[in-house]
């Protein structure tokens, strides 16, 4: 098989000596070592994993090849728990960021001053971390002395107990979620007006169209691949919502572990239970998650690749 | 009409911004205040008399230099050796000419949609293994190949005209040298977006530092940071401090580098 290859012509005529793979593969040597030992290897390391019934971290024995750990975390109710709180956070989270996230970047979008000032502001959560300004947010949710509670009280509502009455704990999550989600978002929706030819909007005004008009008319289509693509993966990200946990609720899940999430239960198999099999078998229904939505998006990028 | 237009969308512009940059405000109030000036309905807007004992209490009690000096060192470690390997495969990947080239190349981006949180279990092993656990190099090694920066770079070196390569080549220059002399100075925008997206990354990563180290010596920052607030209890105007330390190099680096990031970020969105 390989001397087939070797005895090949290359199309410029050169003919393909060890030496056309030898410097490639000098160049890619680092990279790929990385990659093998740190994604390719894990990645079907932790299928086979998730498919061993009974595997016993010390002796490294198992009783059988099948589907058991699935079969049992599906019977679990913290991880059916944690799917269904990853689906409702995503649910909540991903339309109300865009929503908000397309009003800040229109109206960026039309001529303003001050642009630095307020793309400072939007885009600042973006680099910060989740852990230190989830603790700021920890803070504002205080019952007694946040400062959520004490905006509410201006507006005569009663006060909420976010981070300690279970009911409200996914809420406070949401809210956080939002509020990390807009920055890049909106840098997203802007570049893709960027993309957007001015024309349409001369044409539009010199027909007399008016701005609301124009709004759904124009910019919406247009943005429509850029919008698409952002909630995408932003659904993707959000599927993997973990961290605000440590800040928000001191590394628990909820005030009344009612509020695992897809990520966090399989953090809580792995690191904290050491049962690698439901461990990895929640891990690969992670992955399926983000392949069925990677797909999606392939599709969507295809389908409007005529715009 | 059109000034109440252009006010409305000034006033709706900034009560947005002042809601995403309440928080940090917040933060960097609180951590000004007394134990008891935290504690007071209305909450007060400006301290009375800035304070900075908080911050004392935080570098006495924690670690927090050792935490700085740990997270400076992890970053800037991964950032090299990313940026190291990114060039060399991104040269690969766009130049340089074998057969299986591009179906390679396809195969690593469809790699990209691994999500990591998956990989964890396995590389915690690996890790063991090498003798690398609670160490600094656990937290610097698995982060080394990136296929989304390659991705980024590859398309910035594709843009690069031929006609530079064969010129330099009929001079005698090696692709090695074309590579170091010619490619990468040219390629500058692009690797530093590169690099502070995955300084970034390095800076704020979390899941990874929680399974892979536990002493003291060898947290960073952000786990630093849980630590404090899970062992020496919830005093707000101390945590407040803290949050400040690990979050105001973020802040000063986004601000002068504001324009690289986002273009960065528009270019492929931010892989986390």
């Amino acid at each position: 098989m390989k001397k087939g290859i070797f005895k090949r012509q290359k199309k410029d005529g050169e003919p393909l000596t060890l030496r056309t793979f030898a410097e490639p593969a000098a160049y890619l040597l680092p990279f790929m070592i990385g990659l093998l030992v740190f994604t390719a290897y894990p990645f079907v390391n932790v299928i086979i994993l998730s498919l061993r019934e009974n595997y016993s971290l010390m002796s490294g024995t198992f009783s059988g090849i099948g589907l058991g750990n699935y079969v049992q975390i599906f019977h679990d109710p913290s991880f059916l728990n944690g799917l269904k709180n990853t689906g409702l956070y995503v649910l909540f989270v991903v339309p109300i960021a865009t929503a908000l996230s397309l009003l800040i970047a229109t109206l960026l979008n039309s001529s303003i001053k001050l642009q630095g000032l307020f793309q400072t502001c939007y885009f600042l959560p973006m680099v910060t971390s989740i852990t230190a300004v989830g603790l700021v947010w920890k803070w504002m949710f205080n019952y007694d002395y946040g400062l959520i509670n004490y905006f509410f009280s201006l507006l005569h509502i009663a006060p909420v107990n976010w981070l300690n009455d279970p009911r409200y704990n996914l809420a406070a999550l949401i809210i956080y979620g939002i509020w990390n989600m807009i920055p890049f978002t909106v840098i997203l929706l802007l570049s893709g007006y960027q993309n957007i030819n001015p024309q349409y909007y001369t044409a539009a005004r010199v027909d007399g169209a008016r701005e609301g008009r124009i709004f759904f008319r124009i910019t919406v289509p247009l943005l429509a691949p850029t919008l698409g693509l952002t909630m995408i993966i932003n659904v993707i990200s959000a599927s993997k919502v973990f961290t605000e946990l440590f800040p928000l609720f001191n590394g628990k899940p909820g005030s009344a572990y009612s509020l695992y999430t897809v990520v966090y239960y399989l953090f809580d198999m792995f690191y904290k239970q050491w049962q690698l099999g439901p461990a990895a078998a929640s891990a690969v229904i992670l992955f399926i998650i983000v392949l069925i939505f990677t797909m999606l998006q392939l599709f969507v990028q295809r389908k409007w690749k005529n715009y | 009409m059109k000034i109440a237009k252009k006010t409305l969308i000034y006033l709706v512009l900034a009560i947005g911004a002042l809601m995403m940059v309440l928080p940090f405000f917040w933060m960097l109030i609180s951590s000004l205040k007394t134990a008891a000036e935290v504690n007071t309905t209305p909450p007060t807007f400006w301290p009375e008399t800035p304070v900075f004992e908080n911050y004392v209490y935080a570098f006495s009690k924690a670690p927090f230099l050792t935490y700085f000096r740990n997270s400076v060192q992890v970053t800037v470690c991964c950032v090299i050796v990313t940026m190291f390997t990114t060039i060399l495969a991104a040269f690969a990947f766009s130049r340089l000419k074998f057969p299986g080239r591009d179906l390679l190349f396809s195969l690593l981006l469809s790699m990209m949609m691994i999500p990591f949180e998956m990989l964890i279990i396995t590389n915690y092993a690996t890790i063991t293994n090498m003798g690398l656990l609670d160490t600094l190099p656990a937290l610097i090694i698995p982060f080394c190949s990136s296929i989304f920066y390659t991705y980024i770079l590859r398309n910035f070196f594709l843009a690069v005209p031929d006609s530079l390569y064969y010129s330099a080549r009929i001079d005698g220059a090696s692709n090695w040298r074309f590579l170091w002399r010619i490619m990468v100075p040219m390629a500058k925008p692009a690797l530093v977006t590169i690099g502070l997206l995955n300084a970034i990354a390095c800076w704020n990563s979390f899941l990874w530092t929680v399974v892979a180290t536990n002493s003291k010596e060898v947290r960073t920052l952000p786990f630093g940071l849980y630590a404090f607030m899970t062992s020496s209890g919830i005093r707000y105007e101390r945590l407040m401090a803290a949050a400040t330390i690990v979050v105001v190099p973020m802040i000063l680096l986004f601000i002068f580098c504001r324009k690289s990031i986002v273009t960065g970020v528009s270019r492929g969105g931010l892989k986390g």
